[in-house]
Formats: structure tokens, sequence, C-alpha cells
């Protein structure tokens, strides 16, 4: 094994350009783990602890550039108006020393479906921003994840950012776990309104062989604010609205029995999360968009 | 390959690192600080938490080869990191080399606390003297991530809540005490940390 430790982004990607098997780690939370269990024994390791700017954020007009390393506690801490969905994602990583060390850049390289931020950052809608020495490129989140553990990243390619949207309305963030902390999602739901183009979008985890959007659910659910006119009345959502979209949201779920739970088990309970967190963020839409109190 | 990095305040070099080694192998078996545990090596119990440039982080999981030129902290320099804070480095840590433990120090540390159980004369961290106190320390083995542990979240906060010391040693799996005793400890340093202001 080699032990790669580029000084600068440039060189970051001149070695993953040499070394294409070169497995990048930065927090170490996924990666030490395989090595640890000797589960994987890659030739090269690519070190991006050293790359300060990876580890930066900018909050822009419509979105934030999110660097692939800022660790969950500085998005929990400094994010949380922005992105308060991912915020409230953030914080149910495990315990405050892994929040110290992962950020969504390890997430998305792993690509799990169970990875915490994939559903808020399917909510908001993001870009994954990717580079190689060929060049830098945006990929739209709904076309990341490929697979179980696959993503569409190209073998000579780094993340070096997400460009997540800034919230427009209210969002909310929800996991199964048996604790409150220290816990792999047995699934969790991600919700965001967005007012501005009176659309919702929605993420599940952990109940799919990828993180994926209830899209069903989401049409569904657009179509029957608009025609209702909820976005400007700001009624209360009809319980047989906010029933359909929970059991629509549920029939997305693809879920298989490991032992977290059994596949009924997530099916319904994404069902039940998509109808709370729908109810949360509707409220604090009606009163004055309450956004960032979460229950994380 | 070769480490170079300070542990407790000090330079230290290790050699001949296997490149997927973890920073808690290295404080264990080659720098000889067993006070880190090991335990479940995948970042789920705590017990090997050490402060990497400040920040708690599960050494289990930091490859040691992410550690080139920075800053470590373990619970066997808890006792002289704590004093430093206070007193000659307000704001935090020591210059390198200035102050520290060695690390000859470092392995033959014990805990000599003022309390009858533990002996007398050498100095242990508030928290440490707390853990003592309030008999928060049973197997012992988790004892280390959470001092350390502890420790960063009185630096921060003065005053925690019940609901702060929780999220703060919620990364700290403890099967003896049941953390009552070690919530007891948290407050009982908090409690004297703030008669000494």
């Amino acid at each position: 094994m080699d032990f790669l430790r580029p000084a600068s982004w440039e060189e970051a990607l001149a070695a993953k350009a040499e070394h294409p098997t070169a497995v990048p780690i930065a927090g170490g939370t996924d990666v030490m783990v395989e090595i640890n269990f000797d589960h994987r024994r890659p030739e090269y390791l690519l070190d991006l602890n050293r790359i300060g700017e990876l580890r930066e954020w900018e909050v822009g007009a419509d979105t934030v550039r999110l660097g692939a390393s800022v660790p969950y506690t500085d998005i929990m801490e400094n994010l949380r108006a922005e992105l308060p969905g991912l915020a409230l994602a953030s914080h149910t990583v495990a315990s405050p020393q892994i929040r110290n060390r992962g950020g969504v850049g390890g997430n998305l390289g792993t690509a799990s479906p169970a990875g915490d931020a994939h559903p808020a950052l399917l909510a908001a809608d993001c870009e994954v921003e990717a580079e190689s020495v060929r060049g830098s490129r945006l990929i739209p989140i709904d076309e990341f994840y490929t697979g179980v553990k696959r993503n569409a990243l190209a073998p000579d390619e780094l993340i070096r950012a997400v460009h997540i949207k800034k919230a427009d309305g209210p969002q909310q963030y929800s996991k199964v776990g048996t604790r409150n902390a220290m816990v792999i999602a047995v699934c969790a739901f991600g919700i965001a309104l967005h007012p501005e183009t009176r659309t919702v979008r929605t993420g599940i985890g952990s109940a799919a062989p990828t993180p994926i959007r209830a899209k069903a659910a989401e049409e569904f659910l657009n179509a029957a604010l608009e025609e209702g006119g909820f976005w400007d009345s700001k009624k209360i959502i009809t319980p047989s609205v906010a029933k359909q979209f929970a059991e629509l949201a549920s029939g997305a779920a693809n879920p298989i029995d490991d032992v977290r739970g059994t596949a009924n088990y997530r099916r319904h309970a994404v069902g039940i999360m998509a109808r709370r967190t729908l109810g949360w963020t509707w409220e604090s839409y009606r009163g004055a968009g309450r956004s960032t109190e979460g229950v994380a | 390959m070769r480490v170079n990095f300070t542990v407790n305040g000090r330079p230290q070099e290790a050699d001949d690192v296997w490149e997927g080694e973890s920073l808690l192998y290295v404080l264990r078996e080659r720098m000889g600080l067993p006070g880190s545990k090991n335990a479940c090596e995948q970042g789920e119990c705590g017990s090997c938490t050490v402060r990497l440039d400040g920040v708690p982080v599960c050494s289990c999981l930091v490859a040691a080869g992410q550690v080139e030129g920075r800053e470590v902290t373990t619970v066997e320099g808890l006792a002289d990191y704590a004093k430093h804070r206070e007193s000659a480095h307000p704001g935090g840590g020591c210059a390198t080399g200035a102050c520290g433990t060695s690390l000859q120090d470092a392995q033959q540390w014990r805990a000599k606390g003022q309390d009858s159980q533990t002996g007398e004369g050498a100095e242990l961290s508030p928290i440490q003297q707390a853990f003592i106190d309030a008999g928060a320390v049973q197997c012992g083995f988790c004892t280390p991530g959470l001092l350390v542990a502890a420790d960063e979240l009185l630096e921060r906060n003065d005053t925690p809540s019940d609901a702060d010391i929780r999220e703060a040693l919620s990364g700290n799996l403890c099967r003896c005490t049941g953390y009552e005793k070690i919530l007891d400890a948290v407050r009982l340093a908090a409690a004297r940390q703030g008669e000494a202001v």
C-alpha cells in the first residue's frame, strides 16, 4: 500500500489521474473501518486532509458551495439557515467524534443507501462538482447515485464540492434508529418545501438500493397543493392529501430485509415519516417559516 | 513510512509505519501509550478518543499518515494539557516543545490523585479528579475516551446543561456504569470549574 499525500488540489487530481484505483480518504470514517477490518486493501490511499479548500464553503446568491470535506459539525453550526435539512441530517450522523471528521464528500463517495446526507441533498436539490485533470463538471444529484455503493464518478475524478440550493422554505429530516446517536439509519426521509417554485422535493434513505426521491408522491402533492390553492391560502393540508402523499412515498421505497429492519417495517416507516415531516414543514410554512427548528 | 507529529505537546517520530495503520495503533504499539483504548475499531465506542489539533476524534479512524505535522493530545497528556490551558496559555493548548508531556512521562503515567484510593502526589486534570470523586470509573476501559471528550466539552462550555453533556458524550460507550455517575462527574467538574473562576 502507498500513502499519497498531495499538498494541493492540483496535486490530488494529478495523483488520481496517475493512480485511478487510489482510494480517497478524508474523514476516514468509512475507509478506515474497511481497512481496520481487512475488508479492503487499496493499492493507494489518497489523503485529502492537507487540502484546506475542501474544508471551506461559500454562500452564494442561490446556492451554497460546500467543500467536500467540510465536517458535519461545521454544517450544523454554521449553515443551519441556508441548509436546514442538511444541518438536521448532519446532527443525526453518528457522534461528535465522527461529525468532527466526516463530511458530505465522503457520504457521496461511498454512496451507501444509508448515508445520512443523501435524503437532505435530494430534497434540497444540488449538483456534485466532480473534477479531474480533464476538467470539472457538475453532476445533478438525481443522476449521481447509480447503484448500491456506486456513483457517477469516473475513476480519475474526485469530489471537489457540492452546490446545494439554499432553502427557500422549510425543510425537515427524519431518521429511524434504535437510539439518537451512533446508529446507521434503518430508514430516513428528507423533505423540502420550495415556495418559490411551488414544489415539494423529497429524499428517501436506506429503503432502496440507492438514495431515491419519492417522485410519484412529489408529483401528487405538487398537483394537490396547486389545485387546492394551498400555497396562497396556507390552509392546513387536507388529511386525505397527506395520507395519499404518505402512501405514495411508502410505495416509492424498495427496501430489503436486513439486520436493522425488515422491508415491511421500512416501507411502513417511510410513509409515517413522510406524513410527519410534511406536517412539520407545512406548519412552519403557515407560520412565518420557522424552517430551521428540528427534532434532531 | 515515517510520520512526524506532536504528541502531548512534544514532537515525536514514528518509523516503519504501515500505510494503512491507524493513529490509534501508532499511539499504542509504536509510542507505548496504551491509554487510548482499542475496542471496536469502527468509531462506534469512542474509547480511542484523542484530540487532533484540538478536535476530539476517534483515533482508530485517523490514518497514521494523516497526522503528519499535526498535534495529538492523548489521555496521558490530559493533566498537563488542562494545566496549561488555564494558566500558561490562555486560549488553549501549549506551544510545541515548550511544555507538554514527554513520551517517557506519558508512558509511565499513573493516576495519583488526592484521594486515598489513588495515592498522593502526581497531578490529575480536574476532570480526572472529578471522575474519581464521583465514582465514575468501574472497569475503566471507557474512561480515557470519556475523559478526553468531557474535558473538551468543559473547555468550550463552562456551564453545560445535562443535554449538552449527553450530546458531548454520546459517542462514548460505557457498559458498566449506566452513565449516571459519569454525568455526575462532568457536573462536578463543571461546578468546580465555576467556583475556581
